[in-house]
């Protein structure tokens, strides 16, 4: 598996083969706060790099979760459905939220490493 | 942007801030929402709710019946130290403001929405003669203190709180300054309200750390008073809302109630007389799904016939929770609904309210 790079969105994608796994990330679940509610994409969706694909919800608010690749949806994982706060507590590991067969892999090149990704989040605080 | 005399106190306690009616307040700490939610429920929490405004009203004979004019208590049956939830209510029977009045020694002191409290002062103002004197408190700070554990804790630091019942206050000592102490909240669990100078507000907060109560911000505040089925004015209440509509009729004394002599009074005896065409209610989304304020409310067969006004996740129940607004002849217990969140339409019912049983102490 690649190492992971990230959206500006606060999206985290690891790549194997032509299968991506997106989630979201830490430093996003600490700006949601405790998640209530997680909502994936169907198998067979195709979904356009930075449309929305999922939403995640807080006590606080609704949020889309936005694919960062394009791609067609291979399985949403419905572990963080049935149990919403476990993406709190493993955002970037056993919390994906799905699995997506990448169209063009020269999207992910585009995206964000993590020494990147985390002078952008220093950079933007919410 | 205002701060509360508190506001280094939570700085200092990892709270992160919001702005809420123009004061910085903190919206959640380090535990955050639903952690902050659970231990109000299992032991004790502290919430800084300074920015409410602090009303304090004297007069001659005529103040109660002023005061009558726009807030539709009967205020006889007001006893000295005892609360009272009702309204402001404008002439056309809508709510300018929900509040909390508690008689005191020589007259009111009036408990308001911060964002409602400067023209709540204004229209109170207005009802009053000249002799009556009214102040808007700067100097003082209101705490409340939430939780089963909540009479252990305050006891020890203001001995004799513990012998108050609920809806009622009193006048204790605090190092040798006088404070005002109701038992009252917004949570659904007993509790304590404390009024107190702003230069003592921050030792008194310390100690009910120290004693193990934690603070709570105004998320799990949120979450709290819905799980309790209590209006959060500007979403259950506003000025186009009746209280009969509200469903808080109760909020209104008897003898008002048949009596009217209060503003809107036409439309509030034709509300109780011939009922209300919507009404507020209890939902409970079937599945997890979270129906948000605004969310549109449909008859099962399908016809648009009303809206949520707060919506989130209840912590304590464990399910998703809303109020909203429904054509009455819907209103039902357990009548079937829908809910279209992002242009889905999702199964809930008419819930009774609360949601999460209350324990005052009576």
């Amino acid at each position: 598996m690649s190492e992971k790079k990230f959206s500006k969105k606060h999206e985290w994608v690891s790549l194997d083969g032509d299968t991506a796994t997106v989630g979201i990330t830490k430093h996003a679940t600490e700006m949601l706060g405790d998640i209530v509610f997680v909502e994936v994409p169907e198998p067979g969706k195709s979904v356009e790099k930075d449309s929305q694909a999922a939403v995640v919800e807080s006590t606080k608010a609704a949020s889309d979760v936005y694919s960062p690749i394009s791609g067609e949806i291979l399985e949403g994982n419905k572990s963080i459905v049935d149990d919403p706060g476990n993406v709190n507590s493993d955002p970037e590991g056993a919390s994906w939220f799905f699995k997506i067969k990448v169209k063009d892999k020269s999207e992910f090149d585009t995206l964000m490493n993590k020494a990147d990704y985390d002078k952008f989040c220093a950079e933007n605080p919410s | 942007m205002e701060k509360t005399a508190l506001y280094n106190f939570h700085k200092n306690l990892g709270a992160k801030f919001v702005a809420f009616a123009g004061y910085q307040m903190p919206i959640q700490y380090k535990d955050g929402i639903v952690k902050e939610h659970i231990t109000t429920r299992q032991t004790a929490g502290f919430f800084d709710v300074s920015h409410m405004g602090q009303l304090f009203i004297s007069g001659s004979k005529s103040l109660e019946q002023n005061l009558e004019k726009i807030i539709p208590l009967d205020f006889k049956e007001i006893k000295i130290n005892q609360s009272k939830y009702s309204f402001l209510i404008n002439d056309k029977g809508g709510v300018i403001d929900d509040l909390i009045i508690t008689r005191v020694d020589g007259g009111f002191n009036i408990i308001l929405n911060a964002a409602c409290k400067d023209n709540d002062t204004k229209e109170i103002a207005k009802c009053l003669d000249s002799d009556s004197k009214y102040e808007l408190k700067k100097d003082l700070s209101l705490v409340a203190l939430q939780g089963p554990k909540s009479e252990t804790i305050l006891e020890a630091i203001i001995p004799g709180v513990k012998q108050l019942k609920f809806m009622n206050g009193d006048y204790f000592k605090f190092q040798g300054k006088k404070i005002y102490v109701t038992r009252s909240g917004y949570t659904g669990e007993d509790g304590f309200e404390i009024s107190l100078s702003n230069t003592n507000a921050e030792n008194f907060t310390k100690l009910l750390s120290n004693k193990g109560a934690k603070p709570i911000g105004l998320g799990a505040r949120d979450t709290l008073r819905l799980e309790a089925g209590l209006c959060l004015y500007g979403h259950e209440l506003n000025q186009d809302i009746s209280p009969i509509q509200a469903n808080l009729k109760w909020a209104i004394s008897k003898r008002r109630r048949e009596e009217g002599g209060f503003k809107g009074w036409e439309n509030i005896q034709n509300d109780l007389k011939n009922g209300v065409s919507k009404i507020r209610v209890g939902i409970k989304p079937s599945g997890r799904i979270i129906a948000r304020e605004g969310t549109k409310i449909f008859s099962s067969s399908g016809d648009e016939i009303g809206v949520v006004t707060s919506g989130t996740f209840g912590p304590s129940v464990n399910t998703p929770v809303a109020m909203g607004y429904i054509q009455s002849k819907f209103s039902e217990i357990d009548n079937k609904i829908l809910l279209e969140v992002r242009g889905k339409k999702h199964d809930a019912v008419v819930s009774k309210l609360p949601f999460y049983k209350k324990s005052y102490v009576k």
